[in-house]
């Protein structure tokens, strides 16, 4: 056989690489599509305008469901994205600890450099506690800057 | 070619497991539920009037979905209604690319490693994997334009990512201990001891992380107690509402994968993968003559003994419903009287004289057998734990990932780093 040189070493070979991932992706692809492209073929089709309405337990839906959500939604997004992305630079550190932690002078700083990170993580999320951005249940008068930001809001209206 | 063709073998085996393992744990979470219920459990399908203890069901069940009319709502986004289920499936099963099931085998001189893509970012993948999952859950959601689904996915989405950090922090204490991303390096860590009579599995060294990260991925999985994207008692099915025929076989297809992969998971990070405790690799090939006759001779045993009880069976019910169902004992003691005869006679092969050749393939089995016995019984876990405990409330499950699970990660972590720096 020809070398080869991107499928990397003699043992592992094809199982140490993407294009295996690749290939057992798309055989579940084509699976789920050749089951769905199956029973298409096969089962019957009698549309009508009553099937075809959208399911709310027997009544007529009002509107569409596209419609603007609770903020919550948003906000768990948000500090997804932060601790998520924080989270990440801790998986090469993790990795590597075992064996940068003995090398004189090396480990100390791999030590406390990871703490003060994720000291400093901690600190955002007793920040986002503490503001009651984790708490599902809000009460109005938990935040007293929500009247205020009403007033403004008001005064705002009435301007001419 | 034969790498090619080895590759495309582990990932037709991988398939088969698959789909091998879906009915079976369909079959095995009704069962489980009549179990937990007191009650008898799915046992009206049959084939000429035998029952076969419900396993026809899920047959019956994939027959049925398949010719259904697929009823879909007007109001729908086209493109995305289509398409999420489709992926659903897809991601479901792409997890188990990166699973190993057994160490290695030699064929024709060359060491295949039992794993069909061996990536050195395994876990990674999986994660990212599990983090896709949303993606389906919220595209069903959202395309059907029903407010049920639309709950049900928006609530997916929030309970997944709230859970995946707490997954990756869980999963980061493991690598450090093992210093490796690759999964079949974290599993082939798991084999040593520690003090000697310990078996170094990730649920020794990291008990917290085990919780964690059991938590994390029941929380992914959307099953009970964190069911809320479907919430029958509040948003009807949530986000799979306005799915039928084979679409919603697509959705109820993928939920089974992603228990397969989460009980794989739990098996491989935290409980050895495919070791045995206290039985190497290499005691497991010296000892394979002994342990194959053991086996053998265990057998055929146990299905005597199984064979026996069914006998006794169709003798005390002879004439209990008088027609076809009154053969199913008779023909349940005769498979069992089979497998009997079956181990029986392989012991004429005189099973304690394996070659070197012999004796790895039979250890190669056994491992696999470990390993398939561990995901058998975290799959039941999950049956188990959904039949009896109840739901969250939303607000509960918040409090629970952000408030609760999260600090532990970060603890547990830098307990790790402190464990592995000063002692």
């Amino acid at each position: 056989m020809t070398a080869m040189p991107f499928l990397g070493t003699a043992t592992s070979a094809l199982t140490g690489h993407y294009a295996t991932v690749l290939i057992f992706v798309l055989v579940g692809f084509v699976f789920a599509g050749l089951a769905l492209g199956v029973a298409k073929l096969i089962r019957p089709s009698n549309p009508s305008p009553a099937k075809m309405t959208t399911y709310e337990c027997g009544e007529l839906p009002i509107g569409s469901s596209w419609i603007r959500f609770n903020v919550r939604f948003y906000l768990i997004a948000l500090f997804f994205i932060v601790f998520d992305v924080e989270v990440i630079f801790l998986y090469p550190w993790a990795v590597m600890f075992r064996t940068l932690y003995p090398i004189a002078g090396l480990g100390a700083i791999v030590f406390w450099e990871m703490i003060i990170f994720l000291g400093i993580l901690t600190l955002g999320l007793a920040y986002v506690w503490a503001k009651g951005d984790l708490d599902w249940v809000k009460k109005l008068t938990e935040r007293p800057e929500n009247g205020a930001a009403t007033a403004a809001l008001e005064e705002e209206a009435s301007a001419p | 070619m034969p790498i090619v063709l080895e590759s495309l073998a582990k990932i037709v085996f991988m398939f088969l497991l698959i789909m091998g393992m879906v009915p079976a744990l369909i079959w095995a979470e009704r069962k489980g539920a009549a179990f937990i219920q007191d009650r008898t459990g799915p046992n009206r399908a049959a084939i000429g009037g035998v029952r076969l203890a419900g396993l026809v069901h899920p047959i019956a069940d994939v027959l049925k979905l398949v010719f259904k009319e697929d009823v879909q709502p007007e109001a729908r986004h086209k493109a995305f209604y289509n398409l999420a289920p489709w992926l659903a499936m897809t991601i479901a099963v792409s997890s188990y690319a990166v699973i190993p099931f057994g160490d290695f085998i030699t064929i024709a001189g060359r060491k295949i490693p039992l794993v069909v893509a061996d990536l050195q970012v395994g876990a990674l993948y999986v994660l990212a994997v599990a983090s896709l999952g949303t993606y389906a859950v919220v595209m069903a959601g959202w395309a059907s334009n029903n407010k049920f689904t639309f709950l049900g996915g928006i609530r997916a989405t929030a309970q997944m990512i709230s859970y995946e950090i707490s997954m990756g922090l869980a999963l980061m204490g493991l690598m450090m201990i093992f210093s490796s991303l690759r999964i079949t390096d974290i599993v082939a860590g798991q084999g040593d001891m520690i003090f000697g009579f310990l078996p170094k599995w990730g649920v020794v060294v990291q008990p917290l992380g085990f919780i964690l990260f059991i938590t994390a991925v029941f929380a992914e999985t959307n099953r009970n107690p964190f069911d809320l994207p479907e919430g029958e008692s509040e948003i009807v099915a949530g986000f799979h509402l306005e799915y039928s025929s084979l679409k919603f076989a697509l959705f109820f297809m993928a939920e089974y994968c992603h228990m397969v992969v989460g009980a794989a998971l739990i098996a491989s990070f935290y409980f050895g993968g495919y070791q045995i405790p206290w039985a190497p690799r290499a005691v497991l090939e010296a000892n394979a003559g002994g342990l194959l006759t053991a086996k053998l001779i265990g057998v055929a045993v146990a299905a005597s003994v199984f064979a026996l009880l069914f006998l006794r069976r169709a003798q005390k019910e002879k004439n209990k419903f008088n027609d076809n169902r009154d053969r199913e004992p008779v023909l349940g003691a005769g498979l069992w009287i089979l497998v009997a005869i079956g181990a029986a006679g392989a012991l004429l092969l005189k099973p304690w004289t394996v070659g070197p050749q012999g004796a790895e393939m039979v250890a190669t089995v056994f491992q696999i057998s470990a390993f398939v016995a561990k995901v058998v019984f975290f799959a039941w876990l999950f049956i188990w734990v959904r039949w009896t405990l109840p739901r969250f409330r939303y607000d509960q499950l918040m409090h629970l990932g952000w408030k609760v699970m999260l600090p532990l990660g970060v603890a547990n972590l830098v307990v790790t780093a402190l464990v592995m720096a000063f002692v």
